[in-house]
């Protein structure tokens, strides 16, 4: 059965449709990469995911739960699906510690060296132990972007949403917080991100999910998709953005 | 015309003592119900029910458009009328206290709008409740950006407190015209009275930097 199955799922702005009944199926371990042109409605679609925007029509489940945005349990739900944004909300006013451990100790009344702990042990992951007492200004935006995946994974999330998180980061940053990916998909952590990394969708997705105008307009593994886009609409968008 | 003549003033010392202690005594007891009033007051206003937001709207506006005098005589002389009876310095204190709260409630509100609905939105996905994200993410960067407004507001308010002689709260104005009317020294009393506000404003103003040091230490960048 699909981590997440999305069916025929419809959303409007106002008069604006933005999806226009889209599926897709995301199973365990997999790295599904959403492109297309802004405006095609891939954000949109993630943060369906995480019931941050509500949809009017169609259906989406993840392991198996109806997603809805007045789903009785949406504050446990969301502790198992995390979700990064393209411009980092670490929380400034707090230290990366604490950042990390807010929701932890909150919700699941970790005594306060457990908190510790894990936030050491999600920082390792990420390469950033040594910031662990910094605050979020004093850090690059290429760290601040690793403390967000950091903060995501003490939850211990099943799946994790990539909004876009390499876009606000100057170039020689977006690397890092790629290689971070990177590890995460190695170890098995399912994935779906909406990016404009052609190289990491190439290289590291096992699943390229092409959006145009509010629909799926073409899908499979990235090298079948690369080497023979069958539609205009791709083909134009794989030249542009080389 | 006469010398200045501030020795007579010196049998008083224990009023002007006594005055100054509920002056700063008003001051607290109004501040704490304002902030109070204020942080509740400003949360309501963006996202309580509706009866509720039109309530705090039309509170905050009356206050704010009315003079405080009036306000504090509507608390000393017209609320005993309808059975709430109280003395002079706790009519004073309800009276400023809500005069604070009108003023603070839309500092706080200001503050609260100044975050960012993305700061929510993280608090959220990280599975916490409302309350939490307004306690733990919202309200300390929300705080810490009004804080030199709320800290001029408690000046007035401190200040304010001398409205109060007017239903014969025992404070320090209160104090300099019982003073005055013993030692027709009217030039000395106020010269006095004035040096021991300015006192009081200015120790007021080394304590909430300092506290505002100590609270809101994390950098930001700009």
């Amino acid at each position: 059965m699909a981590l997440v199955d999305i069916r025929n799922v419809t959303k409007s702005y106002g008069s604006t449709q933005v999806l226009k009944g889209v599926s897709l199926d995301i199973k365990e371990g997999e790295i599904v990469t959403i492109i297309g042109k802004s405006g095609s409605g891939k954000s949109t679609l993630l943060r369906c995911i995480n019931a941050l925007e509500r949809i009017d029509g169609g259906e989406i489940t993840v392991e198996g739960q109806s997603v809805r945005t007045d789903m009785p349990n949406l504050r446990d739900f969301r502790q198992r699906v995390g979700i990064v944004f393209q411009a980092f909300n670490l929380f400034p006013h707090m230290t990366v510690e604490r950042n990390i451990t807010l929701a932890p100790v909150l919700n699941k009344r970790i005594a306060k060296s457990e908190g510790r702990a894990l936030a050491l042990d999600v920082l390792a992951r990420v390469g950033l132990a040594d910031k662990i007492d910094a605050y979020p200004a004093q850090l690059s935006g290429g760290q601040q972007q690793r403390v967000a995946i950091a903060r995501c994974l003490a939850m211990r999330p099943h799946l994790m949403l990539f909004d876009e998180v390499t876009s606000a980061l100057d170039p020689e940053l977006v690397g890092e917080v790629l290689k971070v990916m990177e590890d995460m998909a190695r170890q098995g952590m399912t994935m779906v991100l909406v990016t404009h990394e052609m190289g990491f969708a190439r290289n590291v997705a096992s699943k390229i999910v092409f959006m145009h105008q509010g629909r799926v307009w073409e899908e499979g593994p990235p090298a079948e998709l690369f080497a023979n886009p069958r539609t205009p609409e791709l083909q134009s968008f794989i030249a542009s953005a080389r | 015309m006469q010398t200045l003549n501030f020795q007579q003033l010196w049998r008083y010392q224990d009023q002007l003592i006594d005055g100054t202690l509920h002056t700063l005594l008003l001051t607290l007891a109004a501040a704490a119900i304002g902030t109070v009033i204020g942080v509740a007051g400003a949360a309501a206003v963006r996202s309580g029910p509706r009866p509720v937001r039109w309530a705090i709207r039309g509170y905050v506006e009356l206050i704010r458009n009315t003079p405080s005098l009036i306000q504090l005589f509507v608390v000393f002389f017209v609320l005993p009328g309808f059975g709430l009876r109280m003395g002079a310095f706790e009519a004073a204190a309800i009276a400023l206290g809500l005069y604070f709260g009108a003023y603070c409630t839309e500092i706080v509100r200001a503050g609260l709008d100044a975050i960012p609905g993305s700061q929510v939105e993280a608090g959220q996905c990280l599975g916490l409740t409302r309350w939490q994200v307004f306690r733990h993410v919202v309200l300390p960067p929300a705080l810490r950006s009004v804080y030199p407004a709320f800290t001029s507001q408690f000046v007035l308010l401190l200040l304010g407190t001398s409205l109060a002689s007017q239903i014969s709260a025992e404070e320090l104005f209160h104090t300099g015209g019982f003073i005055e009317t013993r030692t027709y020294r009217s030039f000395e009393v106020y010269a006095v009275i004035c040096g021991i506000y300015f006192a009081l404003v200015m120790t007021f103003k080394l304590l909430f930097a300092a506290v505002g040091h100590l609270a809101f230490r994390w950098p930001v960048r700009r």
